[in-house]
């Protein structure tokens, strides 16, 4: 299919100097800002970058559903502006969501593709086959693709894109809400298909750890092409600036406060018992004796990791403030015994168990992580807890409530972030807080008092008059945890805090949740981001309705360590623990 | 169109027509609604007054006055209720007890034939005047004929200059049934071509499916092929539905063909189908085109297509915006072929109306539709 | 408590008219609609296009026509000359009408003998017909009394005298502006909340308005209020413009009206979040919505009597809140009806309301997943 005038070596595809603004209402925002990159033949190249920083913008130029404003782009040696059609014909795309039908079934929507991408009848059983074996879908050919679980789903996705063989793979997002054993999976069939059919290809995604994966790393930020080139180069500069550090005397929280305000300190993150630290500087600054006077502390050199290379680049200082929240501590703080306690608790929708007998307890002022795949259960037993939905069976208390039938009273205790930052899209930042401050019964000089507190504490103040429904989505995230902190919560429900935003905008998030947790407020997150359960204090691990494990994330890497992987990531251990799940599901319907 | 061409649109039009068999909602808009829709308007809309109830007030019986309302008795329009005098037969009025009031007065008798002020008279609700228009004239017909019957009785010569021998064509028993379902398969055709259409396309770019179409090599044309085609036949199945219910249920006439009743229907499809496509191209979201598809298609076919309201009496401007409508064409030949048959003329001039607005829809959804997701 | 359920209020209705389309929507249509509604949906004919077949030379024949075309309702489009072109003129919807004056007509008259006209009517629309067959009885009505007082017929007899209440020119707008109030507020008013709770259901902010200290009463009345408050604005532009624009006579109490307008959206909004709280996304409460809306308007009265329904159909309309608002709008309108009057029509909206609201409050609970 290859054009006849592109030799063999020329790039798979080509950006120079594009531009591409959008109007939206009203305003010109410039999703581009002049991107020249090459996407090499014959290997994996993955654009990387947080939210919005342009991905998905440039993927539909490359695939000629877009026209860049100026600029040049060159698709297998086609002009994808103008020679859309052409260019259309020669590779494969799969957009955000696979673009599937899911009311049609898993063979229905291959045949679909099949007949769009002109695969010709006779070829279709082989073809058919060779996709079949390659994604696993085999058994589910007959099953609607909208019944299918994410993981089958962006299977699919991929394998309609690729029902005619195609040279250049562009794969939009294609592990996003996708749990990490399917991540997992995917990467082997993208490998797969580059070593033994010689496919380009190039994904974008969000997820910083999935770069180190790629041969080839484009890192995008806010339209602009920050660096690129194989992932080892964006690590090599870090190596010697990354280290683990632990105190047997503080706390590991106070100890990360502490490192992020030293001068030669990039970037402090918890980890486990510990606190990662990038410095600014190759070596270490003395690392050991920033604990305090008459504290030292112990510090091992760690590996440099891709993310560590993003914070460098963006410079990372407005991610360093000290984030010293100005939260009274809740009264009856000093109690003992959990503040919440879950036993037996049960949830059926139908003749499925969503929820299937969990008990775990959560004592005050700890971060407890709710982890799991999506259609874990995580998300059904959070709405339990906040009282959104009944429980079939089981019990379960929050601060002495079931919220589902405690008065009103008890529900001013606790503080709620809903997924994607449920706010008031139309209403202004300053609108909203004072709304949420009345709704939590605050009125006059103390509703003023609050809401001037929050634009200060969350930086919002120059944003006050702004939609919030416009504000980048690191914003809505201050925004909404502001407006869930506005009545002093004893106990705040987080679910998904930071799916979508970037990594310094996290960085700032966990800060505050952090500050919170150290004045004694409890916290509950749920998270698919097996890196920020390292920031939890204890996490359970969920799987098709059960726990899985429970545990310190140190004690929950340390299960799984073995003689391969002795330093196993959480990543690790949580692919391990479903694994092990999966083995026993089968062994059970083999019995 | 290549081989190719023809299997992409034969494998999009397989995938709509699956989508249409899984989705309840399509059958519903495309058979559910009809059927509801046709059902209320059948057996809920009449403009045909029967039985209003009616005051009469007879100041003092005699013979005249008992043979009078003796005739109102028997007629099927009214349902009298004797009042004793004219303030209680007010009153009822006032509380819409009765629709209007006969009152004979008390020399109601005496000076019958003698001319001058009149010993009897109606008072009438004007409220809605469309009815009390009708109720006026349905008591004239029996006070005419009660008097010339009287008269004769009497062996009186009774004659006005002039005598109105009055035919109403097509629907002589005035039954508005026989115009009102026909109007209301416009109605219908307009909501599956145009609402169905437009959400179904726009659920496809919220979905995210469209994006997965466009990057593939099938070109536009095939694309708008493989959505015209499937709600055609939907449309056309709807069609059917609501033809065989206004001839078996309602028992309105066909006196036209079949066949020309359909090919008007399909021309008129394609322009709904042309307009769905169109707000298509301007609403990504459901709730957006389903919004603008009730606005700029299914409100102007009820009011603005002549299916009710008469289009010639409506001010001038309000008739120029009527000929942008493709309803009141179809309505047009719908009346026509129904209840007066194969009127040539009237079918060949809204038949070429409808094909020049399907054309224009279908040129200007080729003209705003890129292959882009601008 | 106050204070939570005014909060509540503002937020919803700075959320419905901060945003510009939403804006548009609520005022834009409306409006539009009262304008299209108010002119072209009339049952009143004017120019109606007619054909005379005068095989007559008399100055009788002469004279009848001549009252036809004076009238503003009716304009000549064809004289015929034989009688084979009347059939194609009915048949091409050419005319409505045809008069066809035999060639005796003005000799018998002139004798003193009643002398016989045929019309003609096309009666694909019936209504159309019949209310054409009563404008050319009443002129032919007037002719019949000028030619017998002038040519000294002998005294008619006596004449039926009509008195219509309310309407004496039985204009139909006067009939239709008042109906479309109701309509539009109703729509208004549906609208408004029926898409509320399915729109935060979809966004998210249901379930944060759930975990909040507000009870679900509380929720409640903070979805009602704004469109009871959006509904009477909306109702009293269409009432300022039905009087200034389209000249309405209003001839009740503004009390009796407003009394009426408010429990009618009380209904409307009971409706609505019933409606709404149902459900579960904005698509699904714009076809519950719809549903609602097409059957109630239909067997409202709005257009056509009730009283010319089926008994069955006619016992249904007991639960449409607008059947009782359009006969008091009316009524307040143009019978200058009063509070008493109106009595046994006000209190079935109050229940409607009332217990439809008490089950959206109570499917707020049950459907809180």
């Amino acid at each position: 299919m290859s054009p006849p005038d592109s030799p063999a070596d020329a790039p798979a595809l080509e950006l120079d100097g594009v531009v591409k603004t959008f109007s939206s209402g009203g305003r010109e925002v410039t999703a581009l800002d002049g991107v020249t990159a090459t996407v090499r033949r014959g290997l994996v190249t993955g654009l990387v970058g947080p939210d919005a920083a342009g991905k998905t913008t440039l993927m539909r130029l490359s695939a000629g559903l877009l026209v860049p404003d100026s600029g040049r782009i060159l698709a297998l040696g086609l002009d994808a502006a103008r020679q859309s059609l052409q260019v259309q014909s020669s590779l494969g795309y799969m957009p955000q969501r696979f673009g599937l039908y899911e009311d049609l079934t898993v063979q229905e929507n291959l045949d679909l593709y099949a007949d769009l991408q002109n695969l010709a009848p006779k070829e279709r059983p082989a073809r058919y086959e060779e996709l079949m074996r390659l994604t696993g879908l085999e058994p589910f050919t007959k099953r609607l693709a909208g019944d299918l679980s994410g993981g089958m789903k962006q299977k699919l996705g991929l394998a309609c894109s690729l029902a005619q063989p195609k040279e250049l793979l562009l794969l939009d997002e294609p592990t996003v809400g996708v749990d990490p054993l399917s991540r997992r999976e995917l990467w082997a069939i993208i490998y797969r298909l580059v070593e033994d059919h010689g496919f380009t290809v190039l994904l974008s995604t969000a997820y910083l750890d999935e770069a180190e994966r790629c041969q080839e790393v484009i890192l995008m930020h806010q339209g602009k092409v920050l660096e690129s080139g194989p992932p080892d180069s964006f690590t090599t500069t870090m190596t010697g600036r990354s280290f683990l550090v632990t105190s047997p005397e503080m706390g590991k929280r106070a100890l990360q406060r502490t490192l992020a305000q030293q001068p030669p300190v990039l970037d402090a993150l918890i980890q486990g018992e510990g606190v990662r630290v990038v410095t600014r500087e190759k070596g270490d600054p003395g690392l050991a004796r920033m604990g305090g006077q008459n504290e030292t502390l112990e510090v091992q050199q760690v590996a440099p990791r891709f993310e560590d290379a993003f914070v460098d680049l963006l410079g990372a200082d407005q991610s360093k403030r000290d984030a010293a929240m100005d939260v009274p501590a809740p009264e009856h703080a000093q109690d003992q015994g959990p503040v919440i306690q879950v036993r037996d608790l049960k949830r059926r929708f139908g003749n499925f168990y969503a929820v299937d007998g969990i008990s775990f307890a959560v004592e005050r002022g700890e971060v407890f992580g709710l982890l799991g795949a999506n259609g874990a259960g995580k998300s059904t037993t959070f709405r339990m807890l906040c009282g959104l939905l009944p429980a079939t069976e089981g019990s379960l208390q929050v601060a002495g409530h079931n919220l589902r039938k405690a008065a009103a009273q008890a529900r001013a205790k606790i503080g709620y972030m809903a997924q994607r930052f449920s706010l008031y899209a139309n209403l202004s930042v300053i609108e909203n807080l004072r709304f949420f401050a009345s709704v939590y019964g605050l009125k006059g000089s103390l509703r003023r008092e609050r809401v001037r507190w929050a634009m200060e504490e969350f930086e919002l103040a120059e944003l006050g008059r702004a939609t919030s429904g416009e504000l980048p989505l690191g914003y809505k995230q201050r925004l909404a945890l502001a407006a869930s902190l506005m009545h002093h919560p004893h106990i705040l429900f987080l679910d998904e805090p930071t799916s979508g935003v970037d990594p310094l905008a996290r960085r700032e998030f966990w800060r505050r949740i952090n500050a919170l947790a150290e004045r004694r407020v409890t916290v509950l997150v749920t998270t698919h981001f097996m890196e920020e359960a390292e920031y939890c204090d204890r996490v359970v691990i969920m799987d098709r309705g059960k726990l899985l494990a429970e545990g310190t994330p140190e004690e929950l890497k340390q299960a799984h360590h073995t003689e391969d992987n002795p330093d196993p990531t959480m990543e690790d251990a949580f692919i391990a623990l479903i694994e092990q799940s999966h083995a026993e599901r089968d062994r059970e319907q083999a019995a | 169109m290549n081989g190719g061409g023809w299997r992409r649109v034969k494998g999009l039009v397989r995938k709509e027509a699956l989508q249409i068999m899984r989705d309840p909602s399509s059958i519903a808009i495309a058979f559910v609604l009809p059927a509801l829709l046709l059902f209320i308007f059948g057996y809920g809309v009449s403009l045909d007054a029967k039985r209003v109830p009616l005051a009469l007030v007879v100041e003092k019986s005699s013979p005249a006055a008992s043979s009078l309302t003796a005739d109102f008795y028997e007629s099927q329009w009214f349902r009298p209720v004797r009042y004793g005098h004219i303030q209680a037969a007010q009153e009822a009025m006032r509380h819409r007890r009765v629709e209007g009031i006969l009152w004979l007065r008390s020399n109601f008798a005496s000076r019958l034939f003698t001319g001058g002020p009149a010993p009897i008279g109606l008072i009438l609700n004007g409220v809605d005047g469309n009815t009390a228009r009708i109720v006026a004239g349905y008591v004239d017909g029996v006070w005419s004929n009660w008097l010339v019957r009287y008269a004769a009785a009497q062996g009186r010569q009774l004659s006005l200059p002039v005598n109105v021998e009055q035919r109403i064509w097509f629907n002589p028993e005035v039954r508005s049934t026989n115009f009102l379902v026909p109007g209301l398969i416009a109605v219908i055709m307009t909501l599956i071509g145009a609402l169905l259409t437009s959400m179904v396309v726009a659920r496809e770019w919220e979905r995210g499916t469209m994006e997965a179409l466009l990057v593939t090599p099938v070109r536009l044309r095939e694309i708008l092929l493989g959505k015209l085609v499937p709600y055609f036949c939907l449309g056309m199945g709807g069609q059917i539905l609501s033809v065989a219910m206004a001839v078996y249920l309602f028992e309105v006439p066909l006196r036209g063909s079949l066949a020309v009743l359909m090919g008007v229907s399909s021309l008129f499809l394609l322009a709904a189908l042309g307009m769905g496509l169109l707000i298509s191209t301007v609403a990504h979201n459901q709730f957006i085109a389903g919004q603008l598809a009730i606005f700029t298609t299914f409100l102007p076919a009820f009011i603005l297509s002549g299916f009710i309201f008469d289009i010639g009496s409506m001010p001038g401007w309000v008739q120029t915006i009527t000929h942008a409508i493709a309803a009141r064409y179809f309505v047009a030949v719908l009346q026509s072929v129904f209840l007066a048959g194969d009127i040539w003329p009237v079918i060949w001039l809204n038949s070429l109306a409808l094909a020049i607005m399907a054309a224009i829809f279908f040129a200007l959804v080729r003209l705003r539709s890129r292959k882009r997701l601008e | 408590m106050w204070g939570r359920i005014r909060a509540l209020v503002i937020k919803e209705l700075l959320a419905l008219l901060k945003d510009k389309t939403s804006r548009l929507m609520l005022i834009g249509p409306p409006l539009f609609q009262l304008l299209i509604f108010s002119y072209a949906a009339t049952f009143d004919l004017n120019q109606v296009p007619y054909a005379v077949y005068n095989q007559d030379r008399g100055t009788a024949s002469r004279e009848l026509l001549a009252s036809f075309q004076g009238s503003p309702a009716f304009k000549l489009k064809a004289t015929l000359d034989h009688l084979g072109q009347v059939a194609p003129a009915i048949d091409k919807r050419e005319v409505l009408l045809v008069i066809n004056i035999p060639p005796d007509f003005s000799r018998q008259l002139l004798r003193g003998k009643p002398g016989d006209l045929q019309v003609l009517i096309d009666g694909r629309n019936s209504n159309t017909a019949m209310v054409l067959l009563s404008y050319v009885r009443t002129i032919v009505t007037t002719f019949s009394a000028k030619w017998a007082a002038d040519h000294g017929w002998p005294s008619p007899p006596a004449e039926l005298k009509v008195r219509t209440w309310f309407n004496p020119n039985l204009e139909s707008r006067w009939f239709i502006v008042p109906g479309i109030v109701g309509l539009l507020t109703l729509v208004v008013a549906l609208v408004v909340t029926a898409l509320t709770v399915a729109r935060e259901r979809e966004n998210g902010t249901f379930d944060q308005l759930l975990v909040t200290p507000l009870h679900p009463a509380e929720i409640l009345l903070g979805k009602a209020l704004p469109g009871i408050l959006i509904g009477l604005a909306e109702g009293s532009i269409i009432i300022l413009v039905a009087v200034k624009a389209f000249e309405v006579p209003l001839l009740g109490s503004l009390g009796a009206l407003y009394l009426g307008m408010g429990l009618f959206i009380l209904s409307a909004v009971g409706v609505g979040l019933m409606i709404s709280s149902i459900a579960v996304t904005q698509q699904q409460a714009l076809l519950g919505a719809f549903l609602f809306l097409v059957p109630a308007v239909i067997l409202s009265g709005f257009a056509t009597p009730i009283a010319n329904m089926p008994v069955l159909v006619q016992k249904f309309t007991l639960l449409n809140p607008l059947r009782y608002f359009l006969v008091i709008i009316r009524s307040v309108f143009l019978e200058g009806a009063d509070l008493e009057l109106l009595l046994p029509l006000y209190w079935p909206m109050a229940v409607i309301g009332v217990v439809t609201l008490i089950i959206a409050g109570w499917l707020f609970r049950r459907r809180l997943y």
